[in-house]
């Protein structure tokens, strides 16, 4: 009795902390319609800097607290939605959740730059530690019962805040119609910016009450927030009440499962397979409760999307790039260090697990928070059937993770958005915990993956590796295509299109969407099976997913090139943070700082530098001189005139500086076209008369010089080609004025509008 | 025989009745109109026939079966297809895909000649490759009657289909309704442009506040008093 009585108070307390998370979650979410995966990173960052002010710098606790909690907070929260929320009114689901994903990625790099975990810190004491007061004969201690008191008073505060005061109306106005509380004379950016920064001062308190009870660790901190999302399902994303009662119930069973689960009554197995990895498991397993007795989402007409990529990949260039792909990398594979090239491979391994999103995410517009997960069955599945590595084996294992990722999608597809996200994470935690920590899965840790046998191709070298995998990559990549341009893939884009006209012109919703969750878990089984070494299970844990949809995203998730660049921009940001110790923080925040620019740019990088290329489209000349200048580059590195550093560092320039320009040169003005050809060829010539890998002696500094150059001699010329009178488009509050509107221009405000203006 | 019978359909939003025990029937081979002022209902009764919005009471059938509990897509593969008020192109898709998607959807064989066609017939040919999504609003309601006819409906329901037309499409677009109808199928027409309304319609409902108020010809209903005060004098 006594020991119930003691649990249930320390759930309780646990609870506490959960609600004001998720009550933190809820704001935001109702007021800006985002969902924030980085709310406990918030958090988690506010608890570092009290720890910083309060027992690092020895700042009073009233003084620090209300620094952390009432300026910091505030300010940080304020400053997210206007730096990088607002640019996201009216970019697709997808496209936000991976901001929020940067977001999440940016402020864990930071905390582990900022306070790296090997200083010896001082301790982040409790409130008024070591005292407690007897309650029906329990000891309970003071910070416990601040902690029950800041969950009571944050709910008393939201209740009036929400239903008592302008801002509140307000904010609740914001929910239900954004333009209609613009016109009539509300400030929704205001009410948005209101809405975050109050948010982040729940995330830091939060935060703060946790490390008081488990010490400043990053990761319990962050993963906090799943509990949240439980808790704010269960309240519907909107519902407080139900919200507090959730996190309450998820407090308590984490705590009866630490009184209980010793006691000889409690199942420590079952099915042969171990429950210790049960307690992790129990906020996702309520999450997938939670998520899976929503009801069906409703199918709806009018909501406005967002388009992205629409061009349909043409053959000739498909096949091509893929040719060419495995060229290149069968040219400087050769050239490589051993370790760069496990580097490269991990790489394109990572551009196979970001391709698996291109069919699921890109085309069907289902987001997908656990692509790694399948690529770990699929490295189980090779590994552990029969056939060591054959053909055969690796057929079969691809097949049977795409039926399980089927099978596994068929209860989450009644949700859709943000919900269907959620669920897909909850099943990568699951996995994680239940399947990845299992003895019959991963003994000893680590299981060693078979490499694939090839009829006449023997493969042992790490270089046999990473040209099989590219080769992989490409062969699957124009699989990729293929399906965009099949019947399939049409019903996949218009699923993201318009659910509602799909549905209404005869689409099964449910079958599409299964076959888009199985093509995607089968690509993904690939880049396990193909693993070819040891593999661990952490490497297929879901916190190592997140930065493969993230990047995924960043490359452009609509196509195959993006998800190379995704993959790659992986890879190479680890060679970036192997190399070169001083830029390892950089490295850490960096995958984040690029997302967050995602609301700018939402197509995605790689489409943004196909469209630089374009202009190269059936110029066959400069086509085959692009070629010939490559081939020259490469001769004079087999012959040894040019290092293989500065093979590189010219190629690159050659490919991203000169080739766009060239179309540019042809066709500008006589007298230009010459400086152009001059600043051209200089910048060339200098490029590969320096031997890089003398010059410098660090491959991040190499790689920065390759930025540098890029950028001075592609723009430098653009420039040169465009100076003089720009071309330039009126404003358009001018039109109308002083000229009238064009055929064009009326088509478009039509569209704008939706209205007709005639 | 009916096409379409629609049996005392209610459809409740927590305190607002959008539907208020609607009763209404289309045949096969004519134009029926639906008709009423802004928010009387008619886009929410549509939903309820094609599946989007269950209903709180009442029935719909399709030639005699009763297709209440039927989703969305299993309607459509009996032979129904709808527009959308507001457009529901498949927007990064090209015009001719959109259409070839519903094609395919209804499991038609020769799909591209039946692509074809469609475009023909619907007089969009000289957009025919562009993508749906960069249309203006004309154009894309065009677009959408072409994919709903490309799944060889039995039974087509239009929403404000003329809005953002010009008078000469709008015209055409009558032309093609009347077309259509004489080839058997059932159009179920709703639109504010009452001159197409009255020349294309057999039959024409008028809703208002979620009831019918009166049902007839074009000729009866545009000497109905009821009708008359609902448009004019309510407000
Ligand atoms: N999802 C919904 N939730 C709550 N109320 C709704 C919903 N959809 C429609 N309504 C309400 O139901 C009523 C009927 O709307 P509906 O869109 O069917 O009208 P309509 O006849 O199509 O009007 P219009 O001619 O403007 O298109 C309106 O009062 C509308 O506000
Ligand atoms: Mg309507």
């Amino acid at each position: 009795m006594q020991q119930l009585l003691t649990f249930t108070i320390i759930g309780l307390s646990t609870g506490a902390i959960y609600a004001v998370v998720a009550s933190g979650l809820v704001v935001t979410y109702t007021t800006s319609g985002i969902f924030n995966l980085a709310h406990g990173a918030t958090g988690m960052l506010a608890a570092f800097t009290y720890w910083q002010l309060r027992f690092d710098w020895d700042v009073p606790a009233p003084i620090a607290l209300f620094l952390t909690l009432f300026v910091l907070c505030p300010l940080f929260g304020a400053l997210t939605e206007r730096v990088v929320m607002r640019g996201l009114q009216g970019t697709t689901e997808v496209v936000r959740l991976s901001v929020t994903v940067a977001l999440f990625a940016f402020m864990i790099g930071l905390a582990n730059w900022v306070w790296p975990s090997d200083s010896s810190r001082e301790a982040f004491l409790k409130f008024f530690e070591g005292n407690s007061v007897s309650i029906a004969g329990i000891n309970v201690s003071w910070h416990r019962i601040i902690t029950f008191g800041c969950a009571i008073l944050v709910a008393i505060v939201l209740r009036l805040v929400l239903f008592r005061t302008r801002m509140g109306v307000a904010m609740r106005a914001v929910v239900d119609d954004r333009n209609l509380t613009e016109l009539n004379g509300g400030r929704p950016d205001r009410v948005s910016m209101f809405a975050w920064a109050l948010s982040a001062t729940l995330a830091g308190l939060a935060g703060i009450l946790l490390a008081g009870e488990q010490q400043l660790n990053i990761e319990p901190l962050v993963l906090l927030v799943i509990n949240a999302y439980a808790a704010a399902i269960i309240g519907r994303l909107k519902n407080l009440p139900l919200t507090f009662l959730g996190a309450a119930v998820l407090g308590l069973l984490d705590s009866y499962y630490l009184a209980y689960s010793d006691e000889s009554w409690f199942p420590q197995s079952a099915f042969g397979f171990s429950l210790a990895g049960i307690r992790a498991a129990i906020p996702t397993i309520v999450l997938f409760i939670a998520l899976l007795t929503r009801p069906q989402s409703r199918l709806r007409a009018g909501i406005v999307r967002f388009r992205e990529e629409t061009r349909v990949p043409e053959w000739s260039t498909s096949i091509l790039g893929a040719v060419s792909l495995v060229a290149v990398v069968v040219a400087i594979s050769g050239m490589l260090t051993r370790s760069n090239t496990l580097l490269l491979l991990n790489g394109f391994t990572m551009a196979i697990v970001a391709l698996s999103l291109v069919p699921l995410t890109g085309y069907a517009g289902q987001m997908s928070l656990a692509p790694l997960t399948f690529a770990g069955l699929g490295a189980i599945a090779m590994a552990k059937l029969p056939g060591d590595g054959n053909i055969a084996t690796f057929v079969l294992a691809v097949v049977i993770v795409a039926v399980v990722g089927g099978i596994v999608a068929l209860p989450a597809l009644r949700l859709s958005g943000i919900y269907l996200a959620l669920s897909t994470a909850a099943f990568a935690v699951l996995v994680t915990k239940l399947v990845f920590n299992q003895k019959q899965t991963f003994q000893s840790g680590n299981i060693a993956v078979p490499i694939l046998k090839i009829p006449f191709v023997e493969i042992d070298s790490p270089r046999g590796r990473l040209i099989l995998t590219a080769t992989a990559f490409s062969l699957l990549g124009l699989l990729v295509v293929a399906v965009r341009r099949s019947r399939l893939g049409r019903r996949l884009i218009a699923l993201k299109d318009s659910p509602a006209a799909a549905a209404t012109l005869g689409m099964n919703l449910t079958r599409t969407k299964v076959a888009a969750f199985a093509l995607s878990a089968g690509i993904g089984a690939c880049a396990g099976a193909l693993a070819g070494d040891k593999v661990s299970p952490q490497q297929y844990d879901f916190t190592q997913s997140l930065p493969v949809v993230l990047l995924a995203v960043v490359g452009g998730v609509g196509t195959v090139g993006g998800a190379l660049f995704g993959g790659l921009l992986l890879g190479g940001n680890s060679v970036l943070a192997s190399v070169v110790p001083s830029l390892k923080n950089l490295s850490k925040i960096l995958p984040g700082t690029i997302g967050i620019t995602l609301g700018r740019n939402p197509s995605g990088a790689a489409t943004q530098t196909a469209e630089a290329f374009r202009v190269l489209k059936g110029r066959w000349n400069l086509l085959v001189f692009i070629g010939a200048g490559a081939f020259v580059i490469w001769a004079l590195t087999a012959a040894d005139v040019l290092s293989h550093w500065t093979f590189v560092v010219t190629g690159v320039v050659w490919f991203l500086a000169v080739a766009p320009n060239l179309p540019l040169v042809v066709a500008s003005s006589s007298a230009r076209r010459a400086t152009a050809v001059v600043y051209l060829a200089a910048g060339l010539v200098i490029t590969a008369a320096i031997d890089w890998s003398t010059a410098l002696d660090v491959t991040g500094q190499r790689l920065i010089a390759i930025v540098i150059l890029v950028a001075v001699i592609g723009l430098g010329a653009q420039r040169i080609m465009e100076s003089g009178p720009r071309v330039r488009a009126d404003s358009p509050d001018v039109i109308g004025l002083d000229r009238d509107f064009s055929g064009e221009e009326i088509e478009r405000a039509e569209r704008e509008l939706r209205v007709v203006i005639r | 025989m009916s096409l379409l019978y629609v049996d005392r359909v209610i459809v409740r939003f927590g305190g607002v009745t959008a539907v208020d025990g609607v009763n209404l029937l289309a045949r096969a081979g004519e134009v029926t109109g639906l008709i009423g002022p802004n928010g009387a209902g008619k886009t929410t009764l549509f939903n309820v026939i094609s599946g989007m919005q269950e209903p709180t009471g009442g029935s719909v059938s399709l030639d005699s079966v009763d297709i209440t509990d039927l989703p969305a897509h299993k309607r459509a593969q009996r032979g129904m297809a709808r527009t959308f008020q507001r457009l529901e192109l498949f927007g990064s898709l090209s015009v001719r895909d959109n259409i070839k998607v519903a094609a395919e959807l209804a499991a038609l064989t020769n799909v591209n000649s039946i692509v074809d066609e469609m475009i023909e017939r619907v007089g969009i040919a000289d957009i025919a490759d562009r993508p749906a999504g960069d249309l203006p609003t004309g154009s894309a309601r065009l677009v959408e009657i072409a994919r709903a006819l490309a799944t060889r409906p039995k039974l087509l329901l239009l929403d404000e289909p003329a809005s953002g037309l010009d008078e000469a499409e709008s015209d055409r677009l009558g032309e093609l309704l009347r077309t259509l109808a004489a080839t058997g199928l059932g159009v179920l027409l709703v639109e504010h442009d009452m001159g197409l309304v009255m020349k294309v319609c057999d039959v024409i409902y008028v809703l208002d506040l979620g009831q019918i108020i009166a049902h007839g010809t074009p000729n009866e209903i545009q000497h109905d008093p009821k009708v008359l005060e609902a448009y004019l004098g309510a407000s």
